[in-house]
Parts: C-alpha cells; structure tokens; sequence
C-alpha cells in the first residue's frame, strides 16, 4: 500500500513466484499483514477488530440460522421457536446472533467515537471516515431488516412505525411507502422482501469494509498523538512504527478475547435482556402494544425522531423529524469539513474535550429518552423538550461547535513525533535489558 | 476512554427497559431454584407445575409451542417414556394426513388455546418481564433478571377478591396486572390440585410451580444454555490470560528498548 | 538465559495457538451439527402404528421417515402361495430383512416366507413401499404373482413382497420393525 515506506513482499521459492505473477494474493496478504502501524495506539483501537469479528458472526451464525428459518408470516414465529427448541444447538445460533448484532453496535459506537475524539475523521482520512458512515448506515439498515424477521409483536409494529416514515415525505411518500410494504400494510410480501435484503446487506457491508481498510491502509493510521507517521524513509517510519503483525494482531486478539468474555457471559446467562419481551408474541396488526420502542442501538436516533413536534410552514413535525434523524447521521458525515482545528487529536485540545465529553453523555441521553414516554416529565420539563434540547446540541456540536472551536481554541502543544511521545511514556531504561 | 466504555454499558442498562409507568403493580421477587447463573430446574416442582397445567390452565390455554416427547427431556420434567406417550395420548389433536382427530403421540404438540382470549403459555415466561427501571436505568434486570416467571406468579397470587363489570366482561382486580383489572377469573384456589408426594398446595405453592414449569417450556434449553456460558467464559479467561501474558512478552522489547 | 528466555517464549506461543486452536475448534464443531436432523425429525425415526382395525386380506400404508411402508395382513391363501416358492425361482433368494438372522453357517438370510415377516404365523407383512428399481410406490393386489406390480416399469412382486418378473433387482426390504404389543407395530 502506498504512504508509509516499508518492506515489501518478495516471492522466493518456485512456488510462490507462480502465484505471484498470476495473482499476488500473497503480497496483498503480507502488506496488510505488515502494515507499518503506530506504535502508540492506546485500548480505544481495537475496536476494528471486534467488528470484524462481529461481522463475521453474524454471517456465519446467520447463514446458519436460515437454513431454519421459513420467511413466511404464518411460519415465520414457528420457525424460530423450532430454532430454538430442535434444531441442534439452534437456541445459540439465535441468541449469538442476537446479541451479535448489540456487540456490533457498542463495537461501532466506540469506534466512532474514538474517531470523534482523535480526530481521526480529518485530512486525509475523509474518505475512511465517510465509507465508515455508509457502513454504519449499511448496518443500521440491516438490524432493522433483520428484527423483522421472527416476526413478533416488535418485529411487526416497528416495521410499521418506520416504513410509516417513508409515508411522511411530501408528495411521493405514500407511493414510495406502498411501494416498499409492497401493499398497504406490513404483511407478506414486507417480510420476504426484508428477507431478502437482509441476506445481502451483510455482503455489501463486506465489500465496504474491504474499501475502509484499503483507504486507511493508504493514509496510515491515526494515532493518539494526531501527528503522522514520519515517512521520509524506512528508517524512519519504522521509529514510529512497529509491524501490525505480530504486535497488534496479538493485542487486538487479547482485547477481542475479553470482550468475548463478557459477550459470552451475556449470551449464556441474561440473553434476553438486551430484547424486548414483546417480541416473543407473535405479530398481530390488531393488537397495538402499549410501547412501540426499538433495539436499543437505534434509541438516540428515536429520540431524535420523537423530538421535533411542532410544523414548520409546510413541513409536517413528523417529516421534520425524519429529515432529523436522517440529518443527525449526515452531519456526523460533514466533519471532516466543519472541523477547523490545525490540531487533530482531542488530547491536546482542551475545550474540545469538554464539548466532546457533553456529546457523549448527551447520546447516552438521548438513548435514555428514545425508551421513555415523550409526556413524562424530568425535572420540570417534558421528555420531549430534553429530546429537543440533545438534538439541538448534537447538530450544534458538528455545524457550530466543530468549527467556532477550531479558529478559537486555544490548544496544548502536541508532540514532535510519534516516537517523541511513546519515549515520554516508556522512558528507555539505562543499563542492562532484563 | 475507560469512561466512555463505563458511560456505554450504563447506557445500554439505560436504554432497554420500558418506562416506569408499571409503578402501580407489584411484581413479588419469588426465588425460583434455576436463577442464577449456577441456577437448576426443581426436576419435581416442574411435574407439580405440569400437573396444575394439566388440571388448571389447559382447560382455556394452549402450550402450542411444546412436543409432548420434551416432557421426557433431562433438565425438565424429565418423565419416562411410558409415561409421556400415556399423557400425550390424554390429548386430541387434527390429523392432516387422516383429516380427522386422533390421540396425540409424543412427537405431537399440545394444542392451541381452547378459548380464543386465553394466550397461549409457550413462551409467557419470556414474553413479559416482571421487573423494570429503576427509572428505565435497566438495573432490576440485570440485578433480578427480566421476571417472567415472578410477573405469572404474581399474577397468580395478586387476586384481592374484587370485581367489576364493564361493557358486559367481568374484570377481577389484580395487584401484579397492569392496569389493575384482569380479564382472567382466579384460576386457582388452595388444594385445587392434589400432589401425589403431598408436596403443600395452597395457593402461592401452586402458582411458584406452575410459573417455574412455564418459565421451562418458555426456555427448554436454559440448563445447556448456562453450561455453554460456563464452559465458554472459563476457556475465554484461560486463553485470555494467556495472550495477555503472549502480548505482555511481545512488547516487553519495543516498550524497553525505546 | 535468552536461550531459556526463547524455550519459555516459545511455550507461551504455542500454549496461547493451542489454546486457541482448542476453542476455535469447539466453536466449529456445534456449526456442523446444526445440520444433523433436529430433534423434531428424530422423534420420528421410530414410530408406533395401531394395526388392530387391519383385517386380513388388507393392508394399511404409512409414511415412516418420509417413504411409504406397507403393512399387509396376509390371508391363508396368500400365506400358502408365498410358502410354496422354491428359492432357485426368485430373483432375488436374499431375506432383505432388516429384523432376520442368517442360519448358522450362513452369511445372510435367505428369502424363504418366514424370512420376509414379522411373525411366526407369517401373518404380518411389512415391508417399504418403494420399488427397488426406480423407486415408484408399488401397487397392491396387483400383477402376475398376487402381491405388488409396479406401474413404472413392469416389475412383479409376490404375496411376500419378492421380485419375481421385471427391472426391480431386489425385493422389498423389510425395515425394523417389531410388535410392542398385540395391536401395535413399532417402525425403526
């Protein structure tokens, strides 16, 4: 890959120069292998891995769940209890892949966030960071799809409030919602379609993985510091480097086996508390349960959605909510742009820390508020105003925050280099190596 | 960064439980033996919850879901197989090959529910959490577990004996229903049903059994489930400790030698 | 000491991919077995036929393992023709039981009448009703011999389910089978 100037793949043996000439499958293995990687990347890195993981669970475990699963309305419920209670071993296809998909969604979440924080968005990873929202999006599209499936009270009616949503565009938005229900209602032909689309997502989510990796193979990755590798020479690249295997294939595999840890302990003794018990009801369009809420991983954006109750001239409240939702991912996509600051990393950057910290918390806010009734009342005002207050800060953060901060900060001195600021952490012991 | 993975999971507690409108009912904690991570089905409290199934609940609900073959399964009620089949023979079920009823073999199901607004009870034990919040923080769950098998057992024991008429049903007051007026009448009454080990039958007996037989057509798999979660956690840690040490020793020279 | 330092090096390597190897290979086995027949099939691997409303002379057909089997009460007549039969006339002179022994000395059993049915009386016949040539489902009461004929392509069957003219290599084969009861037939 270009960027960082290394070693590269030389075939030796007969063999291996073949296959070289044909497909270099083995250098394109090795260069990813070797990547020259920072050598001070902290805990918040390893998320990559867990999503790979994770990917790779779930289309294993759900490649083996359809060779269950029937996608018609009146088998579909049946099929999944016949997953859980005959197939072998099919109770822990279903909860891994379950709450595969909660573990996918804290891995991204803390992953995009130590984006948010490092500065890993700016120049000239822009492209890395857009791919990563088009697979955020990709995955979002394909929980949804996928919570369908077993088609239980949940399953049926947030089916229904979010292809609802498509009815609120001015104009085209009954067609286009006939158009995805293919009638009018959630019904059978909703079900095979999601089917469908459920199987391919996953793939297409692949392919972009493959291009995100491509593109930060080509920049190099950031780094806590922000300040890049140097890449006059090998010799000194390789002072601010060290190999990615086996440093941080060992580190990131030592990261993923706790985390597994944890999942395993979940999948094994509460798997269903991420879920909603509604969902162990079989659909019924004539029975509207009492809280329509979604997967937890979609709860800001609920929020977000619920936040906007009043009219703007023509634009219905329900159309300006979705224009919202949709809207709070886009902004998150602009900041490479609308983050002026000369320094990359939120470590030497003392104000944005705070601003960033208040969005933290605030999406956990909004994840909070997306469970609770838009009427009850926190501290004096509704659930619907705090929601409206939390979107506002988000778009506030990304348009007007991001940028006022970058020509206004006064930020700390970052280091030289990278090799600068991993000394300063592990001062070289003097005399002997023992 | 630690603080944004605490924030995370406090979060995810946050986000998964309903809001506190339940804050009227009360859902009693009863201990059932296989809560826990280490927890067991009673093998025998599962057949007296079968039985008052069998002589209570059977008359308007079904348990659809549930092969009479399972009845035999270890980890549940675990019955011979004479047994089993003399049960399943008990029932009738329609035949699409004969297109006529016949008695039911274990490979059969127990029927859908006799009376239409009876739901079935396959899965109730997990289609209703007993406890929430506090505050939708999601911390009873986790702390208690999702209830399901205290909310039918509360339903059970919450009756306070008044009823009321409206548009031509009678609802009877329930202290563990929402709402606080159940369509249900009182299923059971104490002695309904007699053990053949004498094991005490009043009500609250009654209802902890039958909840605990639900809580395991609702989760036949519960035991193995617990055993994989064990087995994979303990073989996690070993491999964990393993490449933290194989980690530990690889960056021991770049750490140092900088 | 870098000696030992590499030995010890060497051990955790190989102690942290065995390890490892270990769990991967206890996660792949579990997406083997979800393939195998879930307990729903296997419940029906062995099931149980009320035979007492059979009259001899009938024969009830039920579907066991997704194939039809045949269960022919046999009468006097059809007994005696099936007794009759010299081995050197059959095509096919092996039992095809699943439930026979061979006679001491002998590898297989051979096809004579009491070979082919359940009970000593040699009233009960149960057999597969598929046709060992091509696999069509048989007719009863049917072709040159007073048993089965096959429609497909022309095979014969006697009164004890023997090939006897056409394609079909073998005779029926007789699955497991045993009464549990006087009224009762278990299949496998």
């Amino acid at each position: 890959m270009a960027g960082i100037p290394h070693d590269h793949y030389e075939p030796k043996t007969g063999v291996e120069k073949w296959l070289h000439e044909r497909l270099p499958v083995v250098a394109l293995v090795y260069d990813v292998l070797m990547l020259p990687t920072p050598k001070n990347l902290n805990w918040m890195w390893i998320w990559g891995i867990v999503l790979t993981f994770c990917l790779g669970l779930q289309i294993v475990t759900g490649i083996i769940l359809v060779m269950h699963y029937t996608p018609h309305v009146d088998l579909a419920f049946d099929s999944v209890e016949h997953i859980m209670r005959d197939v072998n071993g099919g109770w822990a296809f279903r909860y891994l892949h379950a709450n595969g998909a909660s573990l996918f969604f804290i891995a991204v979440y803390a992953h995009i966030f130590r984006g948010l924080y490092y500065g890993s968005y700016k120049a000239p990873r822009e492209i890395t960071w857009i791919i990563g929202m088009l697979i955020y999006l990709m995955m979002m599209a394909t929980g949804f799809l996928g919570y369908v499936l077993p088609w239980g009270q949940m399953s049926f009616w947030g089916a229904t409030v979010i292809t609802g949503l498509f009815g609120a565009i001015p104009g085209v938005g009954s067609i286009l919602q006939e158009w995805l229900l293919g009638g009018p209602a959630v019904d059978n032909a909703t079900l095979n379609r999601f089917f469908s689309l459920h199987y391919l997502l996953p793939f297409v989510i692949v392919g972009l993985v493959a291009i995100h990796i491509w593109a930060f193979h080509t920049t190099g990755n950031n780094n806590p510091t922000g300040v890049e590798v140097r890449r006059k020479s090998k010799a000194e690249a390789a002072k601010d480097t060290v190999p990615f295997w086996p440093y941080y294939v060992i580190k990131d595999l030592f990261a993923l086996v706790v985390i597994l840890i944890i999942f395993m302990a979940i999948v094994g003794f509460m798997p269903n508390y991420l879920g909603h018990p509604d969902n162990y009801v079989p659909a019924n369009a004539l029975s509207t349960p009492a809280h329509i809420v979604p997967e937890w991983y979609y709860l800001p954006f609920y929020a977000i959605l619920r936040a906007i109750t009043f009219d703007i001239w023509f634009l219905e409240a329900k159309f300006l909510g979705v224009l919202a939702m949709f809207g709070s991912i886009a902004v998150m996509a602009l900041a490479p742009w609308t983050d002026t600051s000369p320094v990359r990393s939120g470590r030497y950057r003392p104000t944005f820390k705070i601003a960033f910290w208040v969005l933290g918390f605030n999406f956990m806010f909004l994840m909070w508020m997306g469970a609770q009734n838009p009427d009850t009342v926190l501290l004096g005002l509704k659930i619907s105003t705090w929601s409206l207050i939390g979107t506002i800060y988000w778009f506030g953060y990304f348009l007007v925050i991001l940028p006022v901060l970058g020509w206004t900060e006064k930020t700390l001195p970052v280091p030289e280099t990278i090799e600068a600021d991993f000394d300063a952490h592990y001062p070289p012991k003097s005399g002997s190596a023992k | 960064m630690k603080k944004l993975l605490l924030s995370t999971v406090i979060a995810l507690g946050l986000a998964t439980s309903v809001s506190a409108e339940v804050g009227e009912t009360h859902i009693e904690d009863f201990a059932f033996s296989f809560e826990g991570p280490f927890g067991k089905f009673d093998q025998y409290q599962l057949q007296r919850g079968m039985q008052v199934y069998t002589e209570v609940c059977s008359a308007c609900h079904g348990l659809r879901h549930v092969a009479f073959r399972t009845l035999g399964d270890e980890g549940g009620p675990h019955l011979d197989a004479e047994t089993v089949k003399a049960y399943a023979a008990e029932f009738t079920v329609f035949d699409a090959e004969l297109d006529d009823d016949r008695a039911a073999t274990p490979s059969d199901k127990f029927p859908r529910s006799g009376l239409e607004n009876a739901p079935d009870l396959s899965l109730m034990a997990k289609a209703r959490a007993g406890f929430h919040g506090p505050n939708g923080l999601g911390i009873n769950q986790i702390v208690k577990g999702m209830g399901g098998a205290e909310y039918i057992a509360s339903i059970l024991t919450g009756y306070t004996g008044h009823e009321k008429e409206q548009a031509g049903t009678t609802f009877y007051e329930n202290t563990a229903f929402p709402g606080g007026w159940i369509a249900m009448a009182p299923p059971l009454e104490d002695e309904a049903v007699e053990f053949a080990d004498k094991h005490s039958n009043d009500v609250r007996h009654m209802a902890q059994d039958v909840s605990a037989f639900l809580m395991w057509t609702a989760e036949p798999k519960m035991m193995a489930r617990q055993r994989i979660g064990l087995v994979s956690v303990g073989m996690l840690m070993l491999l964990g400790i393993l490449l933290y040490l194989t980690n530990k020793k690889l960056w021991r020279d770049i750490k140092r030698k900088s | 000491m870098s000696e030992d330092n590499g030995n010890r090096r060497d051990f955790l390597y190989v102690a942290t991919a065995g390890t490892g190897a270990v769990i991967g290979g206890a996660a792949v086995w579990p997406m083997i077995n979800q393939m195998n027949p879930s307990a729903d099939v296997q419940a029906l691997s062995s099931i149980e036929v009320d035979v007492s409303g059979v009259e001899p002379g009938t024969q009830i057909t039920v579907k066991w393992r997704g194939k039809p089997v045949f269960i022919r009460r046999r009468t006097a007549e059809e007994i005696a023709a099936a007794r009759a039969v010299t081995l050197d006339e059959l095509p096919d002179d092996a039992a095809r039981n699943a439930n026979a022994t061979p006679a001491a000395g002998e590898t297989e059993a051979f096809a004579v009448d009491a070979n082919r049915t359940l009970d000593a009386d040699g009233e009960w016949l149960v057999m597969m009703g598929v046709c060992t040539h091509l696999g069509c489902v048989p007719l009863g009461d049917a072709g040159d011999f007073g048993g089965w004929f096959c429609p497909c392509h022309g095979s014969h069957y006697d009164t004890a389910g023997r090939i006897r003219k056409g394609p079909a290599p073998e005779n029926l084969p007789v699955p497991v089978a045993s009464f549990i009861d006087a009224n009762t037939i278990r299949l496998g």
